[in-house]
């Protein structure tokens, strides 16, 4: 393990809103622990920045455990950055070296337009979800018994594999052609693996893909990057579930 | 004001059927014009708010996140529980209503417990309907596993991450309500103040944190869902946003605050590596079904894991005190947390944690792997396995059972937890204080609401493990939506609430003037500098063990640290732009009026239960020693105009179906 404290040359994406243009800046930042994740380096780099009388770097954190999927960083050409299955906030400092140069950029697609610095808009996500990403159940006391339908367990597996996506975007921000792929395909795979979510499968996976090229995000050309640089590990056998429903409730629905 | 629980008369049993019979109601056609707001989307806001829509009123609901789906609930891991019997042993209402009042150390309200015992098994039911994926067994059945503080297994999982799969539950659900137009969303956007009009809640204040505009809404009613306040701490399992901002404005604005002191500590989280570090990971309790807690019997021993000469594996089972099996053989590594935490706490005390801070107890997995490993070697047909062949198989189980918690703990630890013993320490996770309610979930303002982990109402002292999202689930779906129309029915003449009236603009004008003065400040140390300072105090006076002298320490330290805050802080940019700062900032100015109350209602409370332990009553084993006599209630704080001032309101506990008796788990 690591002991040695780091020093660290930083280039932040820096930039001020959507409809403003934007520039890589350069700091500095020194005794940085190996133990520290990703987002605490920053959180110094921040606290140097206020106390210099400067805009700290606006970015997206929350739960700081990998799972809310709201940090969102692009690092040294990499979504989340150098190690795999992890969000940038699990990333720990002990991935790099002292003297090394990280450069820090946001999520880039046409869909997630820049709000300021390395925080996105990813609303376009949640408005694919809004098309149709649940099953059309209201609440009340009396739905069926839990056990009453048993399912597979490969079935409930799968589905349990796909639901994990934490909708951060690693996906689109990873591939050349900004697709949403994985994002919807996941969500599809979830419902549609499941007796539930069988019933409107057709509609929900016509409308989602609808509604993701409403948004503007391009293509799948099956490069696999997105499978890749996903933080959990979400298959692209997704992708290919998706496009088999997709195919078939087209034939069936026009 | 006399405070007034409203519950029901009647036996336990049928007090929640007879009050839905007798809840007024609102018609079909009315409910389109009443408006409803909702603060947060966590599984409390987000099912609450899903629920209202879908039976027809118009929600709007607010989140500060940049979406409904981030909400804190999304990390929560273990599990929730469910009166559903499904193992067939012996579980029931009444079991899971005991359960919860015994672990909350009987200062719960029974009727609330017993409620949320009766609609827990009807979650589990909406939750598969909308496509949670529970895990299964191989016949296609639902799984469980066991929580402390119980001897049944009634806790329903998806792997460790419970809380992420019941929260999209409920986003989906909204998303949905979202799509049609009965919820209006309004994401990055945190309330800021309550309006009152005539005395009833009317409205909130927000600012558009993109923008950082302040936004006037009316409502005919306001649910607070905005979760707990542990990031009091600074350093906890909550989100880096996790704050009791919304909380605190109604209670500044006539709700009062309950038992604020009520903190729960979980023992098993990833100890603390450094100064640098911004929060704490859990290590959810679901991993005490096959971890076995235990330090080394020797100091020498100590002292060569700490130096790093010897290595906990090289330590025979003899040399090994596995205290909690040891203290409580009954439950033993499944006791409840606040008893989990504390004799982790006597063990480090006395000298013999495990790591170089001396704040950390082994949690080993060694036996699980071994006794699993042998049972699927037997499944699989496999005589006379080698040692490292069962190693294999018994690692696989445990993957398969807790694959993404030893995954993190891998990333943040460096440490590989199927060879080495996790190493864990307690660390605070969750606040059963809260928005005092009535039986209907409605705070001491009319028209306010308090839901899920903001409300005070079923944990009592300390929380059982799965229930804060089993309490989320029931108040949102399942309570609230029925309780709320008791008020609503008188509303549907009332018509849109004006957000022009003159209690709005004040309100706004209010809110513009703190924004600016914050900005104005202009001094020298950060909101984080404050924030650790503020956390340390807290720690150390209002953490697990607290005394009367640590705790007056704490209530003028705190008070001290207030007002230099505001002289000396430093928030920079302006309120009118996106300002993380400045939404920092905002938050923390409310934990320092929150912290001194916890320790003024610390000090008060000259009782030790659950999660609050005063050093001066404890029995000689070093157990927590209740004051039945003298504190069977609920301290209810009201606001006063100073933060220092507030005025202690008592509601009795009055208990009908269960004796009151010293908790043992031993």
């Amino acid at each position: 393990m690591a002991n040695e404290n780091l020093n660290l040359t930083l280039k932040v994406w820096r930039q001020n809103g959507p409809n403003n243009p934007g520039r890589m800046e350069t700091y500095q930042v020194k005794d940085i622990s190996p133990d520290s994740s990703f987002l605490e380096m920053m959180d110094v780099l921040n606290n140097n920045l206020i106390e210099t009388g400067k805009d700290p770097v606006a970015f997206d954190h929350d739960c700081r455990e990998g799972i809310c999927g709201s940090c969102s960083m692009f690092i040294n050409g990499e979504a989340h950055g150098p190690d795999r299955g992890v969000t940038t906030c699990q990333l720990h400092m002990r991935k790099f070296k002292s003297g090394d140069t990280i450069h820090i950029e946001p999520w880039r697609a046409k869909a997630f337009p820049v709000i300021k610095d390395l925080v996105v808009d990813r609303s376009s996500f949640d408005r694919i979800i809004q098309a149709g990403g649940f099953i059309s159940v209201n609440t009340s006391g009396n739905t069926v018994d839990a056990n009453a339908i048993p399912i597979n367990k490969e079935d409930a597996d799968k589905a349990f594999d796909a639901a994990t996506c934490i909708g951060c975007g690693a996906c689109v921000a990873s591939c050349k052609n900004a697709s949403a792929m994985l994002f919807v395909s996941a969500k599809v795979s979830q419902l549609a693996l499941l007796p539930q979510g069988r019933v409107e499968a057709e509609d929900r996976v016509l409308n989602m893909v609808h509604q993701m090229d409403e948004e503007g995000f391009g293509n799948c050309t099956n490069t696999g990057a997105c499978e890749v640089e996903c933080p959990k590990g979400i298959s692209l056998e997704n992708i290919a579930r998706m496009n088999r429903e997709y195919a078939s409730a087209l034939v069936k629905k026009g | 004001m006399a405070l007034e629980s409203k519950t029901p008369k009647g036996p336990l049993k049928d007090k929640w059927t007879n009050h839905k019979n007798d809840i007024n109601l609102v018609n079909p056609a009315n409910k389109r014009h009443i408006d409803v707001i909702v603060i947060g989307t966590g599984l409390a806001g987000g099912s609450a708010a899903a629920s209202l829509a879908e039976m027809g009123y118009k929600v709007k609901a607010f989140c500060f996140q940049d979406s409904p789906r981030r909400a804190h609930s999304i990390a929560a891991q273990g599990g929730i529980n469910a009166a559903k019997n499904y193992q067939n042993d012996g579980d029931s209402v009444h079991r899971l209503f005991y359960d919860t009042i015994k672990g909350g150390d009987y200062r719960s309200r029974e009727s609330n417990v017993h409620r949320l015992a009766e609609v827990s098994a009807s979650i589990i039911d909406q939750c598969v309907a909308q496509g949670v994926p529970f895990a299964r067994e191989y016949g296609g059945m639902l799984d469980n596993r066991s929580f402390g503080g119980v001897l049944v297994s009634r806790t329903f999982y998806a792997k460790g991450q419970t809380g992420q799969q019941l929260l999209l539950g409920a986003y989906s659900a909204m998303s949905r309500q979202i799509g049609q137009g009965h919820i209006k969303m309004y994401n990055r956007h945190e309330m800021l103040d309550l309006v009152l009009v005539d005395g009833k809640a009317r409205g909130i204040i927000a600012r558009n944190l993109i923008t950082g505009e302040i936004e006037r809404h009316s409502a005919h009613a306001v649910v607070i869902a905005s979760g707990g306040y542990g990031n009091v701490f600074f350093l906890s399992t909550n989100a880096m946003g996790s704050n009791v901002t919304a909380a605190w404005k109604a209670h500044r604005k006539g709700a009062y605050m309950a038992n604020p002191c009520f903190t729960q500590i979980h023992p098993t989280c990833i100890p603390r590596s450094g100064d640098h570090q911004s929060k704490l990971t859990l290590m959810s309790e679901s991993l005490r079904n096959d971890g076995r807690i235990w330090v080394p019997k020797n100091l020498d021993d100590v002292k060569a894991i700490r130096e790093g000469t010897k290595k906990a594996t090289a330590l025979s089972e003899e040399e090994r005190d596995y205290y909690l099996e040891r203290r409580y053989p009954s439950f033993g590594n499944l006791v409840p947390r606040d008893v989990a935490s504390r004799a982790a706490k006597e063990r480090c005390d006395a000298g013999y944690g495990v790591n170089k801070t001396g704040e950390a107890v082994y949690l080993d997995f060694s036996a699980a792997i071994q006794r699993y490993g042998k049972e699927k070697a037997v499944v699989m047909h496999i005589e006379n396995p080698s040692e490292s062949e069962v190693i294999r198989l018994g690692e696989g189980v445990i993957e398969s059972k807790y694959g993404n918690l030893f995954q993190m703990y891998e990333k943040i630890t460096d440490h590989n937890p199927y060879k080495m013993p996790m190493m864990i320490y307690p660390a605070v996770h969750y606040t059963m204080g809260g928005l005092w309610v009535d039986y209907n979930l409605m705070t001491t303002i009319p028209g306010c609401y308090a839901a899920g982990e903001a409300n005070f109402s079923d944990h009592g002292a300390n929380r059982l493990g799965a229930s804060a999202l089993m309490q989320g689930l029931a108040d949102g779906y399942f309570v609230l939506p029925y309780t709320i129309g008791d008020s609503l029915a008188k509303e549907i003449m009332t018509g849109h609430i004006d957000e022009n009236g003159p209690e709005f603009i004040k309100a706004e004008a209010e809110v513009k003037d703190r924004l600016a003065r914050l900005c104005n400040i202009n001094g020298t140390k950060t909101v984080d500098h404050f924030h650790k300072e503020l956390g340390k105090l807290m720690w150390d006076h209002v953490g697990m063990a607290r005394n009367s002298e640590g705790l007056n320490k704490a209530i003028s330290e705190i008070k001290a640290l207030r007002e230099k805050f505001w002289k000396e802080v430093k928030v920079p940019g302006t309120p009118d732009s996106f300002n993380q700062e400045l939404e920092k900032a905002g938050r923390v100015a409310d934990l320092l009026e929150l912290g001194e109350l916890m320790a003024k209602d610390a000090l008060t409370r000259e009782e030790s239960c659950g999660g609050h332990f005063r050093e001066e009553h404890q029995t000689p084993e070093g157990e927590a020693l209740r004051d039945d006599e003298n504190f069977t209630f609920v301290s209810a704080w009201e606001w006063t105009g100073d933060a220092s001032e507030a005025k202690l309101n008592k509601e009795e506990l009055t208990f009908e179906a269960v004796e009151l008796k010293q908790r043992s788990y031993k």
